[in-house]
């Protein structure tokens, strides 16, 4: 049993100090096995999830799939435009959020420490990080969509999606920050610059895997985002490859259609998508990763 | 490549600063900047309360507040028309509670074990893979929840309807169990050694000092941890659009299908409701609702996390 084993090797703290005696041994084993299975429990429904999406869409995998347009028949449908249309969106999230959130974290963490300002927009960020996805949904169909006229276009989805993960960068380009020391910062100032140059040109090079890691784990997590394009005005019928200007669709708004199609055959054309979607998502975390490990060795 | 592009911006930066006196000049612009950037999450947040306040005033200029919240109907696109929202705020809760029942008990014991059983080691490989659970598209978990979940529990449940509010809330408590786990643990793993040593030492042993002192000294982060999982369940949408049905129920059945809020919001979008009219404000309406709701539940999940940040602490 690994759990017993991992139980019993505590270094920091007294691990079994057992003065009631033996009879307090049976009651802790089988509360361990309880926490342990806790922690089993959904990874196990996690694995099963993996490959139950797996096992259902592993048939429908092919080029032809990848490279196929929608269809009103299962068989020959496909998802370019969605994937197409997902990295459009994907990307100018980044273009849109990434700047911003770091320029904010650079503001907070940088300038503004110890206002009350400050504070104030501290607070705000973290109620924001908190507002469900389909409320942003409602503000961008509101803003973007009608107010500032940008229509239910790539644009408009990408920018309702950069407020809901702006957050995300703000947070973790914060952390990045926060990791630079203090030393640094005065040698650069000792040595005549301003602090935008010690900013640039010290602060932001260290913490640079920190702030690269935080943008990728955004975009990721905008990439699987559903709701908020959906009330945005996203579309499922698109037969070519989309463009900054026209309806749009991504991929989980095609698994979504999919999904509420009463047929089965588009049920495996989902799992199918979905697969294509969770290993995008891989392949994303997995470069953050190592672009983390790699920046960080040259650093130190 | 970029390197050397950069070294000549850099050395055209320095000798600039260098030559003019400008330079405080540029450093404010470049601040003013900054600040704006941080000032935009304020726009965004008087963006969200302006167009859900605008929108929802709009609605009931048309709908009585008192049919609002006192009808059991949801019919807004009947003829018949009624615009009582409790149906989906039954859905909502009644997903959100089979949510935390099943998030609850696995959160807080994975928290207990990743705190006071696992080793370092188990620590470092453990927390995150369950972050992984975390990581998934919410709308994987609703094909799940519909393709699988939900013919499995029909064995066992033989007038499960195809579209149930048990399937995703069973779900949903699985997705949510990392959030309740990693802040919980954070509390735990935060309580004083010392403490425990006490506890030890007045001839305790591990199992009533983990649950006389060590989850007492812990409680405000555990509820902050489990408000914040309850203000996610109640805004999460995906899921419960799938799994769920798109029928607004006022039941506390959970074989039958029902519609949550947000499930709602998503229907008429997808729909050809024509903007503007008044059952296409219904979405405003009833996302002025949601955002209360999960505000609420944050709010307290907020003070919660501050009260262990200044209180555990020795």
């Amino acid at each position: 049993m690994t759990a017993d084993t991992e139980g019993t090797e505590q270094p920091m703290r007294p691990a079994r100090v057992d003065i009631a005696g033996e009879r307090s041994r049976l009651p802790e084993r089988v509360f361990l096995v309880l926490c342990f299975l806790s922690v089993l429990l959904p990874l196990g429904m996690l694995g099963v999830l993996l490959a139950d999406v797996f096992v259902d869409g592993a048939g429908r995998l092919s080029w032809e799939f990848i490279k196929g347009i929608p269809s009103r028949r299962a068989a020959a449908a496909g998802i370019w435009p969605a994937l197409i249309g997902t990295f459009y969106l994907i990307g100018l999230t980044a273009v849109i959020a990434v700047p911003v959130g770091v320029a904010a974290a650079i503001y907070l963490e940088e300038y503004g420490r110890r206002s009350k300002l400050a504070g104030f927009i501290e607070v705000n960020i973290a109620n924001l990080a908190g507002v469900p996805s389909v409320i942003y949904g409602l503000l961008g169909l509101e803003v973007f969509v009608r107010v500032f006229g940008l229509g239910s276009t790539v644009l408009a989805g990408a920018c309702t999606l950069a407020l809901l993960v702006l957050p995300i960068v703000i947070m973790a380009s914060r952390e990045a920050l926060r990791t630079v020391p203090d030393s640094l910062r005065e040698g650069a100032y000792a040595l005549g610059a301003t602090r935008w140059q010690t900013i640039r040109q010290v602060v932001l090079p260290f913490s640079l895997p920190g702030v690269l890691t935080g943008a990728i784990l955004a975009v990721a997590r905008a990439m699987g985002e559903t709701a908020p394009l959906i009330v945005v005005g996203a579309v499922v019928f698109i037969t070519f490859s989309p463009t900054m200007t026209s309806g749009f669709t991504a991929l989980p708004i095609q698994i979504f259609n999919w999904v509420s199609m009463p047929q089965k055959a588009f049920l495996e054309n989902a799992a199918a998508a979905i697969v294509v979607l969770m290993l995008t998502l891989l392949v994303l975390n997995s470069v953050a990763i190592v672009l983390r490990n790699r920046y960080q060795k040259r650093i130190y | 490549m970029i390197q050397a592009v950069a070294r000549v911006i850099n050395r055209f930066w320095a000798r600039n600063g260098r030559a003019n006196r400008a330079q405080p000049f540029r450093e404010r612009i470049v601040e003013g900047a900054l600040f704006l950037s941080g000032a935009l999450s304020i726009l965004v947040t008087a963006g969200i309360l302006g167009v859900l306040a605008f929108e929802t005033f709009e609605f009931f200029s048309r709908v009585s507040l008192s049919e609002f919240l006192g009808d059991t109907r949801w019919t807004p696109l009947f003829v018949d028309k009624h615009f009582g929202i409790w149906p989906l705020i039954g859905g909502t809760l009644l997903t959100s509670a089979i949510a935390i029942a099943v998030a609850l008990p696995l959160g807080l014991l994975a928290a207990i074990y990743l705190s006071e059983f696992a080793s370092s080691r188990a620590r470092k490989i453990i927390k995150p893979t369950l972050e992984l659970l975390a990581g998934v598209p919410t709308i994987v978990y609703g094909y799940f929840a519909l393709v699988f979940v939900t013919p499995i529990l029909q064995k066992f449940i033989p007038d499960l309807a195809g579209f149930n509010a048990l399937s995703p809330g069973i779900v949903m408590g699985f997705m949510i169990v990392p959030l309740i786990s990693s802040l919980s643990e954070d509390a735990l793993y935060a309580v004083p050694v010392g403490l425990r040593e006490a506890g030890y030492a007045l001839g305790s042993a591990k199992l009533p000092t983990i649950f006389r002192v060590v989850i007492p000294s812990a409680t405000s982060g555990i509820v902050a941890a489990v408000t914040l999982a309850i203000s996610r369940a109640i805004g999460e949408t995906m899921v419960v659009t799938i799994a769920a049905g798109q029928q607004p129920n006022w039941t506390l059945d959970p074989r039958v299908p029902i519609e949550t809020m947000t499930a709602y919001i998503i229907s008429i979008s997808k729909g050809d409701t024509p903007t503007g009219t008044l059952e296409f404000r219904t979405i405003f309406a009833v996302g002025s609702m949601l955002f209360l709701m999960t505000l609420v539940m944050n709010l307290i999940s907020h003070r919660m996390a501050r009260r262990l940040r200044y209180g555990a602490r020795p």
